[in-house]
């Protein structure tokens, strides 16, 4: 399964010479984003107390914003994720914490790496291709 | 004829107050309230919204939706007509007021339930979308929201203001029987991602209420699907 799915080729296409930052823009808000998220995470788990609801809320939220950057991977950890919190399951749920910012530090390297890479060609003096919707 | 003149002389003048732009097509641009929790979301849609020529305002609750919508908590509306919103997209799950309850809120308010709502959200759950269309949702659209979402949505809202206030309401599927509105007829098309719904069969009859040639549900792939307004082809 791809790190980035189609997603990230839409957001691709909705940039141009008049909103050249868009998508790192948008990406920077979702690094932002889920990294409050994901240490909302480890605390509402650290709890002696475990409120699922808000695990699952804050999850919820994080499914939410993967998928419209088309982090394919981080959505799908946490659609089991819910799963866990649905049924109350400790261990489940750590566990799936854990996939989480594993799939979270992948897609963040992943990033930062195109963006440099760019940022390389274009300062070489190349330009960036505008990848075809072709599926 | 006698009042050629006078014909003329205002053309002229609603000419110049136009300004700049002296072509007789409508340049009014749609302007579009986003309403959505996350962050990220707000400004995705922004730049799908502002890339498909809208105007957008974005805010992040319900709550705030209102108040920018002049209706304020004792559900009368102070004279703010200086923005007028074409339409209202809001995501279904937001803290506080949801997207549902704020899409109640404009159909029950006599000054803005003639707004179009649009529901987002991330989840394709048939009855959530069966509910929100029912209850006065122009349209229901599964997250991720693709710069095609966003076309169909403004091409309907344009050609339904063009078509003045008939056109409006041409999708309240249970209210309108007749289909002498002989353009877009709802038809159904599959969601994009591939929803783990359960396998009950797609549709409620009052959706599919037009007499349009919509394609049979047994030809979907998927149970549950977003309602398309298009022109038919």
């Amino acid at each position: 399964m791809g790190v980035l799915d189609n997603q990230f080729l839409q957001l691709q296409q909705l940039q141009d010479e008049s909103n050249p930052d868009f998508v790192a823009e948008v990406v920077s808000l979702f690094f932002a984003d889920s990294e409050r998220l994901l240490n909302d995470l480890t605390r509402a788990l650290d709890q002696p107390t475990i409120d699922f609801k808000m695990v699952d809320s804050h999850v919820h939220q994080l499914k939410g914003s993967s998928s419209s950057i088309g982090a394919e991977r981080i959505k799908n950890a946490c659609v089991a994720f819910r799963n866990f919190c649905e049924e109350q399951n400790i261990e489940g749920c750590m566990s799936c914490l854990q996939q989480v910012k594993q799939e979270y530090c992948l897609v963040k390297n992943k990033l930062e790496t195109l963006f440099r890479m760019e940022q390389q060609i274009v300062a070489a003096g190349g330009s960036i291709p505008m990848m075809e919707l072709s599926f | 004829m006698t009042t050629t003149n006078g014909v003329a002389s205002l053309r002229l003048i609603s000419d110049e107050i136009d300004g700049f732009d002296l072509s007789p097509s409508d340049t009014e641009e749609v302007h579009v309230l986003a309403v959505d929790d996350s962050f990220v979301d707000r400004k995705v849609i922004e730049r799908l919204l502002t890339i498909s020529s809208c105007k957008v305002t974005a805010v992040d609750s319900g709550r705030r939706a209102l108040q920018f919508l002049g209706l304020d908590e004792e559900q009368s509306v102070n004279g703010f007509d200086g923005l007028k919103v074409d339409l209202i997209i809001t995501d279904y799950c937001m803290p506080g007021m949801t997207g549902y309850e704020l899409l109640k809120k404009i159909k029950d308010s006599s000054a803005l339930r003639e707004i179009p709502v649009v529901i987002m959200s991330s989840e394709n759950i048939l009855a959530r979308i069966d509910r929100c269309l029912e209850d006065g949702a122009e349209d229901f659209i599964v997250k991720p929201v693709k710069l095609s979402d966003v076309k169909r949505i403004k091409d309907y809202l344009t050609r339904d203001v063009n078509l003045g206030n008939e056109g409006r309401g041409i999708n309240k599927r249970k209210a309108r029987e007749s289909c002498d509105l002989s353009s877009s007829p709802p038809s159904v098309i599959t969601s994009s991602s591939s929803p783990s719904s359960p396998s009950s069969p797609f549709r409620s009859p009052s959706i599919l209420s037009s007499s349009a040639p919509c394609s049979p549900p047994s030809t979907l792939d998927s149970p549950t699907s977003r309602l398309k307004m298009t022109i038919s082809d």
